[in-house]
């Protein structure tokens, strides 16, 4: 038998199979003018793309999403009622397990706010490193979901590079806060320790690991041809819409929107001191929030860097009392955190725990545009859709 | 103790022009439903507008002053809280052998209040970088507040907090029901007369730690971080 003959063989095949589709073709469009049934489809609580337990109903024509509605509610702590009797320096270890996978950038929005009642000013190289440990907070933060995004969409091998090299800059806040996910690190007027000794020559070989990292899925994911069929175009997001929605950080930059609250808002911490640029992209969709947070991603370990670089000698605390009592008033303060824009508005009553504090997070702004975002979209765009707006569940419940 | 004072007279010569600006922007705008406006310069900005004006300023703040950002949407509870909230929680000493705290006199914060229950909204102007927290006090009788929904898209989840946890009323919500919380709850949560069940059964841990410490802390105050610092500045 020679391969010809094989090849001829199968060309017949192949041209009854063409006449066999083109036969359906013409059947389909014959049953879409017949009675179709809607059904519910029930995602999650459990399901890898929900980061958490978020429950999504969706109705469903045909492929079609006709309705879908995030059912949260799973994971809710109640941390606003709780702040209410806890101490302020107290207040910390709870918020760091809002975002719990970029933690220390809780706090220091909770923190500033404490220090702007009690008009304490932490030292400048407190405000240095704070700055560095929060870039690294997003850091850690974003190479999860560089890896988590394509592994929703069938890559599974950036995901074990991103937890790969994600460990190094853990490893790295481990050795100064001591903590892996909850460093809890900050105190109102500075932070609780210096750095070790010989950490700003190994963090800077972390941050050249995070920039090959970055260059990796460059290569793997971003030119991918199957990645950018499964997310160009799919999920746009209008910036108007994205704004009246109250989205934030790269979902709301994907967007064309140029805003970044490290350089426009009037936070203290270090980044007004720095050489650094804000990255957006004008299409909106789930491809461009990739490819911004890739970039925003890059741009850190360089903002480490030239923080590392520049940090300036003195202490780390500034004069606060031993029982930190903070004086009446309200204060709100909000950072650009590696989700999105986070703030706490804290109410004090010149006591030691805070009468109210609202926490602002940036997914359950970024979860409440889903809704809309989902509505007439095909099934398999629901994980690309989800797991382009990147949210962390504790971020949303609260 | 000096250096701080200097520099708080120094901050009330401070003026803010720009938020001065804005507040005089909704002030002639709302008229009479205009109440109360207070500024911490270089700092923020607060409105406090009556019930009635709520969705006209949110309007007045998206359309005329390009705050399209929707920040959040939440409430306050100013009611001083029944179980005591500090380390002297009256719960706390009940439980160690000491008499009840009395609860203290209801206290409204920054730009004033009437009611116990007051609104918040925070918009933002991507444009100009300015935002402002815009209040509403909701009367104690009709627990009721206009949704916002027809100029921020994005108010369906928070003010479906707001009535869950507060139990105000949003007026014009289309879909009002639970957020987070299982069907079947009752109660407000957020309230400060409901207890938080934790801390009502067990006493606070930290008042075991807290309570034999000195007051001013003397003693050990030279193993404290602040100490150090102190040495240094010194």
């Amino acid at each position: 038998m020679t391969t010809d003959h094989i090849t001829a063989e199968l060309d017949i095949n192949d041209n009854e199979q063409l006449r066999y589709i083109a036969a359906q073709a013409v059947d389909a469009r014959v049953n879409v003018e017949l009675e179709t049934e809607g059904m519910t489809l029930n995602i999650g609580p459990q399901h890898p793309a929900t980061h958490g337990t978020l429950r999504i109903v969706a109705k469903l024509d045909g492929e079609q999403v006709i309705k879908a509605e995030p059912i949260m509610g799973y994971m809710h702590r109640g941390y606003e009622k709780l702040t209410e009797v806890r101490t302020y320096p107290q207040v910390t270890t709870l918020v760091n397990r809002i975002d719990w996978v970029g933690s220390f950038a809780n706090e220091v929005p909770f923190i500033l706010a404490a220090e702007d009642l009690m008009e304490v000013e932490a030292p400048p190289r407190a405000q240095w490193i704070r700055t560095a440990l929060f870039e690294m907070g997003r850091i850690a933060n974003i190479m999860l979901f560089l890896g988590d995004m394509a592994v929703q969409l069938g890559g599974v091998t950036a995901v074990f590079y991103a937890f790969r090299d994600r460990e190094f800059v853990l490893n790295q806040i481990e050795s100064v806060t001591g903590g892996r996910f909850h460093p809890n690190f900050n105190r109102i007027g500075g932070i609780k320790d210096d750095l070790p000794a010989g950490w700003i020559a190994e963090t800077k070989s972390v941050m050249q690991k995070v920039r090959d990292f970055c260059d990796e899925m460059e290569d793997l994911v971003v030119g991918n041809e199957i990645f950018q069929l499964r997310c160009r175009g799919v999920g746009v997001i209008p910036a108007e819409v994205g704004k009246a929605y109250g989205l934030s950080g790269a979902n709301l930059r994907a967007s064309g929107v140029d805003w970044d609250l490290r350089r426009d808002g009037d936070s203290r911490l270090a980044w007004k001191d720095l050489d650094w640029k804000v990255w957006t992209h004008p299409d909106g969709d789930s491809f461009a929030r990739y490819w911004v947070r890739l970039q925003e991603t890059r741009e850190a370990t360089y903002m480490v860097e030239q923080i590392l670089d520049g940090l300036p000698t003195g202490p780390i605390m500034a004069k606060v009392p031993r029982i930190i009592k903070v004086p009446a008033g309200e204060s709100y303060v909000q950072t650009e955190n590696p989700l999105g824009v986070m703030g706490y508005y804290v109410i004090s009553k010149g006591e030691l725990t805070p009468f109210r504090v609202k926490i602002r997070t940036a997914s359950f702004s970024n979860m409440s545009i889903a809704p809309w975002l989902l509505e007439g979209v095909y099934v398999p765009d629901i994980a690309t859709i989800l797991a382009s707006l990147y949210f962390i569940l504790g971020d949303i419940d609260r | 103790m000096s250096a701080d004072t200097a520099e708080e007279t120094q901050e009330a010569v401070e003026t803010d022009p720009v938020r001065e600006a804005i507040a005089k922007a909704f002030a002639d705008h709302l008229g009479e439903g205009f109440i109360e406006s207070e500024i911490i310069p270089g700092r923020d900005l607060w409105i406090r507008v009556d019930r009635s004006a709520w969705v006209e300023a949110a309007r007045f703040a998206a359309d005329r002053l390009g705050m399209t950002w929707l920040d959040f949407i939440s409430a306050i509870d100013w009611l001083p809280s029944p179980f005591g909230r500090d380390m002297e929680a009256e719960q706390d000493w009940v439980v160690h052998g000491r008499d009840e705290k009395p609860v203290g006199e209801q206290e409204t914060g920054t730009a004033g209040g009437d009611s116990r229950f007051q609104m918040m909204l925070r918009v933002y102007s991507i444009g100009e970088h300015q935002g402002v927290t815009i209040k509403a006090d909701v009367p104690d009788d009709d627990l009721s507040i206009p949704s916002l929904l027809e100029i921020f898209v994005g108010a369906n989840w928070h003010e479906r907090e707001v009535w869950e946890m507060f139990g105000i009323d949003i007026v014009g919500h289309p879909d009002l029901r639970a957020l987070y919380l299982p069907s079947g709850f009752e109660g407000n949560p957020m309230r400060k007369d409901y207890p938080l069940v934790a801390r009502r059964v067990k006493p606070w841990p930290g008042i075991v730690d807290v309570e034999g410490m000195p007051d001013d802390g003397a003693d050990d105050a030279e193993k404290t971080p602040v100490a150090e610092s102190e040495a240094i500045e010194s």
